[in-house]
C-alpha cells in the first residue's frame, strides 16, 4: 500500500488556482521530495494532506485514511513540521514539546523519556530548558523537526526544512533527515525549492510548477532521461532569430530561451566537444556573444526541459 | 472529555507564559486598585445624592468596580489568539488531535481565572478601605461568579472578532469602541436612580449592568435574591451565546486556511 496517494487535486483561494490537478504516490519507507519555485503548489498539497485545507476537487489518502473523511487517524498518522513553525516562543523547548506530546494523548514517565529521547536526537538538549525565543534559526528548525515526531508518526511532512538555514545548518539538517527516516522507520515528504536539497534528499521526486506535477522519478532517472549537456549561450546583440538557425546547423538545437531574452540552451551529446563548433558557426556569422557555459544534466535542466522555463528566474519571481 | 482535558493543557500554557512576564503581573494586580482609589476619590460625595442605598460611595463602587474590571479584560482577550494565529501556533495544532473546542475555550477560561483572582484582590482593597460585603461568603462567590460570566460573555465576543479579523488592530478598536459607552450606559459608577430616564432603560439590556446589579446587590442591605440569581442566569445565558459565536468564527477561520 501507499503511505500516501494524491489523486487529481484542486485548490483555488480566489481568483488562483493553487494546485491543478495534483497527482503523485509515495511509497511505505520513502524519502519523496516535492520541488518546485514558490508558489508552485507545494505547501498548499501538504496543507491538504495533513487536514489543515480541504481540496476542491480530488482525493487523497495518507497511511490509509482519507485526508477529509477520516482526518482524525490522518492526525494521529502524520507529523507535521510547517514551513512557519508556530512554535510558543515564550516556553522552554521542552515545554513546546511535553504540550504536543499531550494533545496526542501521551503522558507521565513514557512522555518525558521520549522528550528527553527526540531532544538527544535533534541535539538541543542543552537547550531544553531555554526560552525559544533565544534559540538561533537551526535550532528551532531541530525543535519544528522534534515536534512533529513526539508521537512516533508513521509519516512525516516537512515543509521546506531549510528555508531562512545558512549553508551549514543546511547540510546538518539534510544529514538528520536522512538519519531520522531510518531511526524512526519513517515515510517522509518534504517540499523544498533548492534542487540540490531534493538531489540530495529524495529516493523519489516529483517537479510541481503551477498546480500540477510536471514529472517524476528518482533524481537519477529525470537527470538520465535528458540525454547530453546543455549549453548555454548568451548572446551579446540578442540577435536571437539568427543564432537560433546557426546553431541548428551546427547539431546543437535550441530547446529553451532563459528570462533574460537572449540567452539560448542548446542540448548536445557531449558539451565539452560540440563548444569550438558552435562559437565558430556564430563567429562566422558575425554574431558576438557575451558568454557560454556547459552544464552536466542537473535538476535545473530537468525543470527547464519538462517545463521550458528557468528555475531560479521562476523562484525569484513569486 | 479530551476537549476539557486539552482545554487545561492550553491554559496551563497561557498562564505559564503569563507569569513569565512580571510586569503584567503588577499590571493586572495594580490597575484594579487604581480604579477602586481614583473613582472612590473623585466622585466621594456623589451619595448625597441619594438612590445609592449606601452613604458609602466606596461600598457602592467596589462591586462594580470588579465587574468593570472583568469587562475591560475580556474585551482585550482576543489579543492573545490574534498572537497565536499570527505565529500559526493554532495551525501546528490544527494538524494534530487537539481538540478544536479547546483552542478556543482556554483562551475563554483564562481571562475570566484573570478576572477572578482581579475580583480578589479588588475586594481585599475594598475591605481594607472599610467595605463591608454583608451576605459574607456567598456574597464573596456571587461576586466572583459575576466576574467570571461578565468577562467570559465578552471574552467570547472578542475572540470571536479577533479570529474574523485576524489583526491587533480590530480587535483593540474594538475593545476602545464598546468599552467606555457600555460602561456609562450602566449604574457602575452612579445610581440607577440619578441616571437620565432613556439610559436607565438601555441599561437594562446591558451585560455590564447585569453584572452590577447582581454584584451589588451582595453588597448592600435588603438583597433581592430572585434578581440576583436572574441576572446571573442572564449572564450565564449570554457567555452560551458568545462561546458559541467564537467557535463559530473558528470554523470560519478554520476554513479560510
Amino acid at each position: 500500500m501507499d503511505a500516501i496517494a494524491v489523486d487529481g487535486l484542486r485548490k483555488h483561494y480566489g481568483d488562483v488556482q493553487a494546485l491543478d490537478g495534483v497527482s503523485f504516490s509515495v511509497r511505505e519507507g520513502e524519502i519523496f521530495g516535492l520541488l518546485g519555485p514558490n508558489g508552485a503548489g507545494k505547501s498548499t498539497t501538504v496543507r491538504v494532506l495533513v487536514t489543515l485545507t480541504h481540496p476542491d476537487e480530488g482525493s487523497a489518502s495518507v497511511g490509509g485514511y482519507d485526508v477529509v473523511r477520516d482526518a482524525g487517524p490522518v492526525r494521529r498518522t502524520i507529523g507535521y513540521v510547517p514551513q512557519e513553525s508556530g512554535i510558543d516562543r515564550r516556553a522552554t523547548g521542552r515545554e513546546n514539546l511535553v504540550l504536543q506530546g499531550r494533545v496526542h494523548g501521551m503522558s507521565g514517565r513514557a512522555l518525558r523519556e521520549r522528550v528527553e529521547e527526540l531532544l538527544g536526537v535533534v541535539g538541543i538538549t542543552d537547550a531544553a530548558d531555554r526560552i525559544v525565543e533565544g534559540y538561533s534559526g537551526g535550532m528551532r528548525r531541530r525543535l519544528d523537526v522534534a515536534l512533529g515526531l513526539v508521537h512516533r508518526p508513521r509519516v512525516l511532512f516537512l515543509d521546506e526544512p531549510t528555508t531562512g538555514l545558512d549553508p551549514e545548518a543546511r547540510v546538518a539538517m539534510w544529514e538528520e533527515v536522512g538519519r531520522l527516516a531510518k531511526r524512526e522507520s519513517l515515510t517522509i515528504l518534504l517540499t523544498t525549492h533548492y534542487l540540490e536539497e531534493a538531489d540530495e534528499l529524495a529516493d523519489r521526486l516529483a517537479i510541481v510548477s503551477q498546480g500540477k506535477v510536471v514529472v517524476d522519478g528518482t533524481p537519477g532517472d529525470l537527470k538520465s532521461r535528458l540525454s547530453g549537456d546543455a549549453v548555454h549561450v548568451e548572446l551579446a546583440d540578442g540577435q536571437v532569430e539568427d543564432a537560433r538557425n546557426v546553431l541548428e546547423r551546427v547539431h546543437a538545437p535550441v530547446e529553451a530561451t532563459l528570462a533574460d531574452g537572449r540567452t539560448l540552451v542548446s542540448r548536445v551529446p557531449d558539451g565539452g566537444h560540440a563548444l569550438p563548433g558552435i562559437l565558430s558557426a556564430l563567429a562566422a556569422a558575425g554574431i558576438p556573444v557575451a558568454g557560454v557555459s556547459v552544464h552536466r544534466p542537473s535538476l535545473d535542466d530537468v525543470y527547464l526541459h519538462y517545463t521550458g522555463r528557468d528555475f531560479a528566474t521562476e523562484d525569484r519571481g513569486s | 472529555m479530551t476537549a476539557l482535558r486539552h482545554t487545561w493543557f492550553m491554559i496551563g500554557r497561557q498562564t505559564r507564559n503569563l507569569l513569565r512576564e512580571p510586569i503584567w503581573i503588577v499590571i493586572l494586580l495594580v490597575q484594579p486598585m487604581v480604579w477602586l482609589v481614583l473613582y472612590g476619590q473623585l466622585f466621594k460625595n456623589v451619595t448625597r445624592l441619594g438612590g445609592f442605598g449606601t452613604t458609602s460611595y466606596i461600598t457602592f463602587l467596589a462591586p462594580a468596580i470588579v465587574v468593570m474590571n472583568a469587562f475591560f479584560g475580556a474585551s482585550w482577550s482576543g489579543m492573545s489568539m490574534v498572537f497565536d494565529v499570527d505565529r500559526k501556533f493554532i495551525e501546528r495544532f490544527l494538524a494534530t488531535p487537539a481538540s478544536r473546542a479547546s483552542l478556543v475555550l482556554s483562551q475563554i477560561v483564562r481571562s475570566s481565572f484573570q478576572a477572578a483572582l482581579q475580583a480578589i484582590v479588588i475586594l481585599l482593597v475594598a475591605l481594607a478601605l472599610g467595605v463591608h460585603i454583608r451576605t459574607g461568603v456567598l456574597g464573596w462567590l456571587v461576586i466572583l461568579a459575576v466576574a467570571i460570566l461578565v468577562n467570559s460573555a465578552f471574552a467570547g465576543v472578542s475572540q470571536g472578532i479577533a479570529l474574523l479579523a485576524r489583526r491587533e488592530a480590530t480587535v483593540i478598536a474594538l475593545a476602545n469602541f464598546i468599552s467606555l459607552p457600555l460602561l456609562f450606559l450602566s449604574s457602575t459608577l452612579l445610581a440607577q436612580a440619578q441616571m437620565p430616564h432613556w439610559m436607565r432603560a438601555i441599561s437594562d439590556f446591558n451585560p455590564v449592568n447585569w453584572g452590577v446589579r447582581a454584584a451589588r446587590a451582595v453588597v448592600l442591605p435588603a438583597t433581592d435574591w430572585g434578581s440576583v440569581a436572574l441576572h446571573l442566569g442572564y449572564l450565564a445565558a449570554l457567555t452560551a451565546v458568545t462561546a458559541a459565536f467564537a467557535m463559530w468564527t473558528f470554523r470560519v477561520y478554520q476554513r479560510s486556511l
